[in-house]
């Protein structure tokens, strides 16, 4: 009761100062509206007008064919060059890919001969690369394969492969990297937020006195993480409702109350990990650095930059220990699949402990580093 | 309302400053409301007056430190309005700012903080040598010229802020309270030094301000004010024959508004009832170290309750941190403390109720209001809120804040935030209280107000007082007092007994302290020699000496320069931060981000189950990109098993496939992929593809008959530049972008806020400093930390990582130069607009960590973005650098191919230095 009461009163204290700042609160809507937005907009395919040119050595109705049929929004249109200028333009990077037709391809096409259409890939672009060269192929033998079958309907492939995405049947790229780019707001602002609360405190000398008051560390830092939570859980609400599936138009398949649920666990677990940092860094020098190194990792590694399975088997163990981790893959199963508490509880409950490691680290070095900067 | 101001006998003698109708207001606060006044050449003017009057506003003006409002000040003959000649008199003048060592560099030494000083002001080595000689010699600092300012004394940091303030030998000499908060031997010596300096220096001006009465009867005409204004002006005698005072404080107290003097009966304060009983502190050998030095030794002593024990002793001699073991802070490294009889610990909360704090300086909530504060503790320390409205009333009244509560406390001026600060301190009527300089910078009348409540405690109601002073006249009324000095009680009794033998009253009380001081310094020889002067001379240096050096701008930047080198080498935890990070960072995403997507569980509902089924499927579970799990019963266990993520991928293949097959059918094969992860999705549909393609290659080999047509045409994929098509090639060269921009720029932001937050700005508002110097000045270390962090992350790149470079090293330092130069451009354009380190930070990294992750190139190339996306991402260096980098490293792009880049590269710093021009003002507002 007498804590309660402490860490209620501390926390309203903590809200005042945080709503009268109109610099943080300048940051937290741009970060939750111009930020979240831009970056689902940004990339609208993984392949998207990709930068192809055409070495039509053939000239003829098939190769310009080929040409015709690659076009936006997954390519630019193809401009013609000379096979000496493959090079060149490559290492420019003007072109990401350089299809080569041969000589006589026509005719050999028709002659059933198979002759060979070199593409050439721009490498250093891991995904468009991979991605583009496969949608090149298709594309290309789409189109081959009609002009050699144009009077010959019966040829059709043997097996017919009809893939379905779920979840997302457009596949999309813009809900996932909504709902990515809100989450990276959401562990970015909480940890700097609440460690810089704790540190600005420190810099000011109240840390000290309310540490000769009847108060302990837990009740002060515990105070903090509701206060700051509570904002950010407010922007994040109106920011997934308004801006998620508002402006950007994400579908929601969930529950939005238990995707709010799982919210507020990480974000005690994150504005923890954020008093972890305060009370290890002794300047803000040393703080902003620690928190780069902190929440760059958290954001990249939690699979929503990359999928978790492209990780080596040692990294995933290490990341299974990033609350972001466990947050992300919480978020995404009850946005898109629609899943129940039944199938998110390991999730919700390792964020849950996460959390409260990073917030007892953090009260087991808290008045160490009272004395310490003393 | 102004008072012409008469600074000398002799009308003939010209002015060194003359200040007309000046004013100058912040916010709503008024600082000066008309000040108008005459500075006399070669004479010496003290302001005096408590803090907050308006004394400081005033020499930051004269010294054009602070930017002008209203009215006219001219100094030697020009307008300090005109920035022309503020340039052209500013090496004629000396401002120290208030504060202990306000204007120096704490990590840097005595010889770097002065040696820093001569070259802004353009001094040759050897000039800067002898007169670095000259000055420490005179001031008893030679013995020290290797220790860092911020471990020196008070007293020692003042001489040192004077000595830098002396380097270029100023006419105008502006002191602003240099004497605060220094032990009373050091401020003695101090005066001496000004005396001596001035005999030397006939023609040199000096303007102080002080809180001191008692000094300001050494200077030839004095300036009292209050509240904004001039109240009266003369020589100290003038002022008490006008005010028919014997002393200059009462005469100030006289000088007031009637409403203002408070009662003017001397405090009488009653005898001690008893000091019987259990003592309320026992302190017991308390030491404290912090590394190798002893912040306080061996401190004893026993304090009863309902005592007032005052603690006196300069800055920095040991108090504070005696007050911070007392109360639990801080752990003592040797010795014991006791509150009415426990052993203090951090974790007894019940013995907190009991005691209240005040610490130095103001610890509360600025930005709540009196009564928010007031609300706030009484909550914190269970107050039922009936008894904590009684007691608001009561505390609102009692220290005179009625017409303030509900004012911010940070709006409040310094003698009220004082009052707020004891009102909450004693919110919850504690039995004792600690009390750091509870009275430091505020006016005689308000002090003893202060002073009257406190006596009530004490004697009224048995509260056991704690405080510490810098003022004698306040020592006299305590019970007893203790003299620290370097971390060691000197002496500790009843003050009417110690000032006795020198004559009583607060003169013989700082009489008894000087001697004291000087027998311990013999003992440790510190400060021994400071004082006298050894009768070096500090005479105009001679012509020889006396050579200005040919770029003298230049030699100011690298004075900026080579003075943040030692400041970054003297926190070396900074620099293992950033090479430490950036390389863990390197690591760790790109052995993490790759898109190399295998061991993608799938399942399979065979409805089929013959050996055609068996056979396509096998083209799956033979792939290395996939990862069988077990068959799938229905559609729904396929459902649910893709909603919960056992499974990414699902095959469906329906019944009579192989017949189908067999006959011509077309069957059709339906393959679900999970779409969340979108990126990954579509790897997935490739692969799909592709292990598709090879089944059909295969019945085509093994069933040439007519129904499988035959590929038309093959494809041949020539992977350029990253033949083995490995992501590591890929992000090996692209992470350092990522990692250059933000470690740089966080740095650089918060190093020139960290000077506007602690003040050592003031030195390039003050010296000929022009702004590109500055700017570049500071940039320079941190470019170089830049081009370091390149060289350690290339090495790992290519021996850890091991990416080969094809290209030229020397194109890609080029191209790193150009970047980290942008890079930290941005962190300078930021910490321009940023007031505080946090701010700085928080736009550095979240300013910049968009447009370089997602928008640079790193995983999309520029050209495939669109909208704002595409423009914020050509507007931003990042993504030029990574042109440079992927190109040397994989492309082996020839300096020429690369041109492009580095020129738009080298775009950037002159935008940022231009804009960074516009926002940083020369002056203070």
């Amino acid at each position: 009761m007498r804590t309660a009461a402490i860490i209620f009163w501390l926390g309203t204290k903590e809200l005042r100062t945080l709503i009268g700042s109109i610099a943080l609160m300048g940051f937290l809507i741009y970060s939750f509206t111009f930020s979240v937005y831009q970056q689902s907009q940004g990339v609208p395919e993984d392949v998207n007008r990709a930068s192809v040119a055409i070495v039509d050595e053939d000239q003829s109705t098939l190769s310009r064919n080929m040409r015709s049929a690659l076009y936006p929004p997954y390519f630019k249109v193809p401009e013609g060059i000379t096979a000496d200028q493959i090079d060149p333009l490559m290492d420019a990077s003007r072109y990401l890919f350089v299809v080569v037709i041969p000589p006589k391809f026509e005719s050999d096409v028709r002659e059933g001969r198979s002759p060979e259409i070199q593409v050439n890939i721009d490498a250093t672009a891991v995904r468009q690369a991979a991605l583009g060269a496969g949608y090149i192929q298709s594309i290309l033998a789409t189109e081959i394969s009609r002009f050699a079958n144009r009077n010959d309907s019966s040829s059709v492939l043997p097996i017919k492969l009809i893939k379905r995405k779920a979840f997302n049947p457009n596949g999309t790229n813009k809900w996932n990297r909504a709902v990515t780019g809100l989450l990276d707001q959401l562990s970015m602002l909480t940890i700097i937020l609440t460690g810089a609360a704790i540190l600005r405190e420190r810099e000011h000398g109240t840390l000290e006195h309310l540490l000769v008051m009847p108060i302990t560390s837990f009740e002060l830092a515990f105070s903090k993480v509701w206060a700051n939570g509570l904002v950010i859980l407010v922007f994040f609400t109106l920011s997934m409702l308004f801006v998620v599936e508002g402006a950007i138009g994400v579908p929601f398949a969930g529950s939005r109350l238990l995707l709010l649920m799982g919210t507020v666990v990480y974000l005690f677990a994150a504005a923890a990990v954020g008093i972890l940092l305060a009370t290890i860094a002794r300047s803000m020098a040393q703080y902003g650095l620690l928190c780069l190194i902190t929440i760059i990792p958290m954001m990249m590694l939690s699979g929503g930059m990359s999928p978790l399975e492209s990780q080596p088997d040692w990294l995933q163990r290490i990341t299974w220990f990033l609350p972001s981790r466990q947050y992300m893959s919480f978020a995404q199963a009850i946005a898109f699949r629609g899943v129940g508490f039944e199938n998110v509880w390991p999730e919700f409950l390792a964020m849950c402990g996460l959390g409260q490691a990073a917030f007892l680290g953090s009260l087991a070095l808290f008045r160490r580093s009272i004395s310490a900067t003393g | 309302m102004s008072v012409p101001v008469r600074t000398d006998d002799h009308l003939s003698v010209s002015n060194v400053a003359e200040v007309n109708n000046l004013k100058h207001v912040y916010g709503k606060t008024v600082a000066l409301d008309n000040v108008t006044l005459q500075i006399a050449t070669g004479k010496s003017l003290g302001l005096i007056g408590p803090d907050g009057v308006g004394k400081s506003t005033l020499l930051g003006l004269i010294s054009g430190a602070r930017k002008m409002q209203g009215g006219a000040i001219s100094v030697f003959d020009g307008s300090m309005a005109s920035a022309k000649h503020r340039n052209a008199v500013c090496t004629r003048i000396a401002y120290m700012p208030q504060g202990l060592g306000k204007n120096l560099y704490q990590e840097l030494s005595v010889r770097e903080n002065l040696d820093f000083f001569g070259k802004l002001y353009g001094q040759s080595r050897s000039e800067r040598h002898a007169r670095i000689d000259r000055l420490t010699q005179a001031t008893g600092l030679a013995d020290f010229l290797n220790r860092p300012a911020g471990k020196l004394s008070g007293g020692m940091k003042q001489k040192l802020g004077l000595c830098c303030a002396l380097i270029h030998e100023p006419d105008l000499l502006i002191l602003d309270e240099p004497t605060t908060g220094v032990d009373p031997l050091s401020r003695r010596q101090f005066w001496e030094l000004i005396d001596s300096i001035r005999a030397e220096r006939a023609g040199m001006t000096l303007l102080v301000s002080t809180a001191y009465m008692d000094e300001a009867e050494r200077f030839d005409s004095l300036v009292a004010m209050d509240a904004g204004r001039v109240l009266a002006s003369g020589t100290p005698a003038e002022i008490k024959a006008t005010t028919n005072t014997d002393s200059l404080e009462k005469a100030f107290v006289a000088l007031l508004p009637i409403d203002k003097q408070g009662n003017r009966k001397d405090l009488m304060i009653p005898p001690m009832i008893s000091t019987e009983g259990e003592p309320a502190i026992v302190a017991e050998g308390l030491t404290q170290r912090f590394g190798d030095f002893t912040a306080v030794d061996q401190v004893s002593f026993k304090i009863h309750a309902g005592e007032i024990f005052g603690f006196l002793g300069s800055n920095g001699c040991g108090k504070t941190t005696t007050m911070k073991m007392l109360t639990g802070l801080l752990p003592p490294t040797d010795g014991k403390a006791w509150l009415w009889g426990k052993v203090v610990d951090a974790s007894d909360l019940a013995t907190r109720y009991r005691v209240g704090f005040m610490s130095q300086g103001f610890s509360l909530y600025g930005e709540l209001t009196v009564q928010q504060n007031l609300q706030l503790h009484a909550r914190l320390f269970h107050i039922s809120a009936v008894k904590t409205q009684q007691r608001i009333e009561e505390l609102v009244n009692r220290f005179g804040l009625t017409d303030y509560r509900n004012k911010q406390a940070a709006s409040l001026p310094l003698g009220l935030r004082q009052r707020l600060s004891l009102a909450v301190a004693v919110i919850h009527e504690p039995e004792m209280l600690i009390l750091d300089e509870p009275t430091s910078g505020v006016d005689p009348v308000a002090r003893d107000q202060f002073w009257e409540f406190l006596i009530d405690l004490s004697r009224n109601q048995n509260v056991t007082i704690f405080i510490s002073t810098h003022f004698m006249n306040e020592a006299l009324r305590c019970d007893r007092i203790s003299l620290m000095h370097a971390g060691r009680v000197l002496v500790q009794d009843d003050p009417r007994r110690i000032a006795e033998s020198f004559g009583g009253g607060a003169h013989g009380l700082e009489e008894a302290f000087i001697q004291s001081i000087e027998k311990a310094s013999r003992e440790t020889k510190e400060n021994s020699k400071a004082t006298e002067s050894t009768g070096a001379s500090l005479q105009p240096m001679s012509a020889s000496l006396v050579n200005s050096p040919r770029f003298p701008g230049l030699t100011r930047l690298l004075a900026f320069s080579y003075r943040e080198t030692m400041e970054v080498m003297r926190d070396p935890v900074r620099l293992k931060f950033a090479f430490g990070g950036s390389l863990l960072l390197l690591l760790v995403i790109a052995y993490g981000l790759s898109s190399d997507v295998e061991n993608l569980a799938y399942a399979v509902l065979d409805q089929d189950q013959t050996p055609a089924s068996r056979a396509y499927l096998q083209e799956y579970s033979s792939s290395r990109y996939f990862l069988q799990e077990p068959e799938l019963r229905n559609k729904d266990d396929l459902e649910a098993r893709l909603a919960t993520r056992q499974i990414t991928m699902a095959i469906e293949i329906p019944p009579s496939f192989g017949r189908n097959l067999k006959r011509g059918g077309n069957p059709e094969v339906s393959v679900w992929i999970d779409g969340a992860e979108t990126s990954r999705a579509a790897t997935i549909e490739g692969y799909v593809e592709g292990a598709h393609a090879k089944f059909m290659e295969r019945l085509g080999r093994e069933n040439s008959s007519a129904q499988i047509p035959r590929e038309q045409a093959s494809f041949q994929f020539r992977y350029k530049y990253n033949p083995t098509f490995e992501s590591i090639y890929a992000m090996g060269p692209t992470i350092p972008t990522m990692m250059l921009l933000l470690f740089p720029a966080i740095l650089m932001a918060v190093s020139v806020a960290r000077e506007k937050e602690i003040g050592t700005i003031t030195n390039f508002y003050v010296t000929p400093t022009r702004r590109m110097e500055f700017l570049l000045g500071k940039q320079l270390p941190y470019i170089g930390i830049g081009m370091a962090n390149f060289a350690i992350l290339t090495l790992v790149v290519v021996f850890l990582l091991q990416v080969p470079m094809k290209g030229s090293l020397i194109t890609l330092t080029l191209g790193a130069l150009l970047y980290v130069t942008a890079t930290t451009g941005y962190g300078l354009l930021v910490s321009n607009l940023a007031s505080s380190q946090v701010t700085a930070v928080l736009l550095a990294a979240i300013l910049s960590m968009m447009p370089t992750m997602q928008f640079s190139g790193m995983f999309q190339p520029v050209s495939t973005l669109e909208g704002a996306a595409r423009v914020m991402g050509t507007m931003w260096p990042a993504a030029y650098y990574l042109h440079i980098s992927v190109g040397t490293f994989t492309k082996g792009l020839s300096a020429f191919a690369l041109l492009p880049d580095l020129i738009k590269l080298a775009m950037f710093p002159p935008v940022f230095w231009f804009l960074c021009v516009l926002l940083l003002k020369k002056q203070e507002k």
